[in-house]
């Protein structure tokens, strides 16, 4: 039987979405488990939250002043500690989980499994390589603790409707001080969240400048949709990098996928390969963006967003 | 001697599109263009530029690879690099054991700054910074995109879900490096020419006391699955056509 650790990701306040995705991806190895870890300077309303996902046993939470921000170097050794006696540890392929988990893997001695986009069985899974471009199946050995990431643009949300208990745990070790955080500067506006969104309207280096890309956010608010960017449009500046889709922005499974002067490098490609619907415009109908497309549109793209507001306008 | 240790590891180049062996235990990787990692690139430039402030004396690029990885560190002492370590072996090495590597180097080594890529782009890892670090128990940046370095304390800028987040961390530490850092230098054939005579040492994975048996097994490799083909439209309405038709305006 597998017992299952999730450390969840929260911003002190809400728990993030892609907890309930590592609990869908928990829930799929059979005969199992499902804890929640909340590591907070006050996890109340978080881990009421993460009580309120369907599938999860007891929700754990270790408050400690110190864990006001989530430092990997903070929270590791509390991880490491707290996960004695469990088969499996997982977290979030997100920045948050990325930083995290390794920091506790290594500290209890073992590999990660980074990104599972699949189980296959309780220690086998499926993970991109390569930019996505190989699906390498993995088997951890029997025996050591798994400790791994989840792709969450693989997984849905657990469904709502649970009712853990909830338990107040101390891991007793001594915290570092050599890592403080000063700020965080978020650009993103009211709009819809990009990892979660429904729909997605992504630019790229085509719509020339900072100012050519409003047309991207104007698309974008008309339809309720979050806005995206290639790496191109974020380097050139037209963009902040926290919109950034690809191998090294976010990776994201949206209903529509909706790129706009965007070439397709595989780096980008990479990042939305689960999208529902892809549809491409761009001037060049050679772009490897149409290779991958299940709608493509050739044309100017300053023309053809302006007309789509319109009839889309209704 | 204040010391930068750097990774640099030998990689797919980034242009080449990857395919999967027929007999699924691996991508070709015979007659396909070798790069250093491009992330690792991003990791020298940002040592490079460091000791040209005068905030370091000297920068090492440690290898871990075939014996073919010397032409990899070859270029990092031409881009500037000092001298090169390479752990040869012709196992695959897992992130753990790379950061136990690295771990015993810095014994030997003593750097004050540890600059590692935040993963490279063939495993797609993006672990042995963050391993390292927990290793020789000190602080970690994961994807830094600004590093500022003065009294013995670094400030630096991670590019996160959110935007950007500002640590400051006490040195010595371990840093991994995000595409937006910096742009690295071209490497120029005199200091290719001069990159020959940079002392570049061999080591095995015996003088580290490791075995790799804690490395995961690879079941099997496969292609991605393919999308379906898709449609081209003429225009705008045909567009909204189809995605009305998905249900999606």
């Amino acid at each position: 039987m597998s017992k299952i650790l999730i450390v969840a990701e929260h911003d002190g306040a809400r728990l993030n979405a892609s907890t309930a995705k590592c609990i869908s991806c928990a829930s799929q190895i059979g005969d199992s488990t499902i804890d929640v870890l909340v590591l907070a300077a006050d996890g109340s309303a978080v881990a009421a939250q993460a009580a309120a996902i369907a599938g999860v046993g007891t929700v754990l939470v270790a408050e400690n002043a110190a864990n006001v921000e989530p430092l990997a170097a903070v929270l590791a050794p509390q991880v490491a500690k707290l996960a004695a006696g469990y088969t499996h540890v997982f977290g979030p392929s997100t920045t948050f989980g990325k930083d995290l988990m390794p920091r506790v893997a290594a500290l209890l001695g073992v590999g990660q499994v980074s990104d599972i986009m699949a189980v296959e069985g309780s220690h086998t899974f499926k993970r991109p390589i390569y930019a996505g471009n190989a699906v390498l199946t993995v088997e951890v050995p029997a025996g050591a603790v798994v400790v791994a990431t989840v792709r969450v643009a693989s997984f849905a949300a657990a469904a709502q409707g649970g009712t853990a208990a909830i338990e107040k745990v101390d891991a007793g070790v001594a915290l570092p001080d050599h890592t403080r955080f000063v700020s965080r500067s978020s650009a993103t506006t009211g709009r819809p969240d990009l990892q979660s969104a429904a729909r997605v309207v992504a630019g790229g280096r085509a719509l020339g400048s900072a100012d050519g890309f409003k047309i991207i956010y104007s698309l974008a608010d008309k339809m309720g949709a979050a806005v995206g960017a290639s790496r191109a449009a974020v380097d050139a500046g037209y963009v902040p990098n926290d919109l950034q889709v690809g191998q090294t922005g976010k990776i994201i499974a949206p209903e529509l996928y909706l790129a706009i002067g965007i070439s397709g490098a595989i780096q980008h490609m990479t990042g939305i390969k689960d999208a529902r619907t892809i549809v491409a415009i761009n001037k060049d109908g050679e772009a490897p963006i149409f290779e991958a497309a299940d709608i493509g549109l050739v044309g100017d793209l300053f023309t053809i967003v302006s007309e789509l507001e319109k009839q889309l306008g209704g | 001697m204040r010391r930068i240790m750097v990774g640099v590891k030998r990689v797919v180049d980034y242009n080449v599109r990857v395919r999967v062996r027929p007999d699924n235990t691996g991508v070709v990787t015979e007659g396909v263009k070798m790069s250093i990692n491009p992330f690792d690139e991003i990791a020298l430039e940002e040592a490079l530029r460091i000791k040209e402030k005068g905030l370091a004396d000297e920068v090492l690029a440690v290898g871990i690879g075939p014996a073919d990885a010397q032409q990899q560190l070859r270029t990092a002492l031409a881009m500037g690099a000092d001298r090169a370590v390479l752990v040869q072996t012709d196992a695959a090495v897992p992130p753990l054991s790379v950061a136990r590597i690295f771990r015993q180097l810095i014994d030997k080594e003593q750097p004050f700054l540890v600059l590692l890529g935040k993963q490279a782009i063939d495993d797609d890892n993006g672990q042995a910074p963050q391993m390292l670090a927990a290793l020789w128990d000190r602080p970690q940046a994961v994807s830094c995109s600004k590093i500022e370095i003065a009294d013995g304390k670094a400030t630096v800028t991670r590019e996160v879900d959110a935007g950007l987040e500002v640590l400051e961390l006490d040195l010595p530490a371990v840093m991994s490096v995000d595409l937006r850092l910096n742009e690295p230098r071209y490497v120029k054939l005199p200091d290719i020419m001069k990159a020959k005579k940079k002392p570049l040492d061999t080591l095995g994975l015996g003088d580290f006391g490791l075995t790799d048996a804690a490395a995961f097994k690879t079941v099997r490799v496969d292609p991605p699955p393919q999308r379906q083909k898709g449609i081209m439209v003429k225009d705008v309405a045909e567009l909204v056509d189809a995605l009305k038709k998905k249900g999606l305006v």
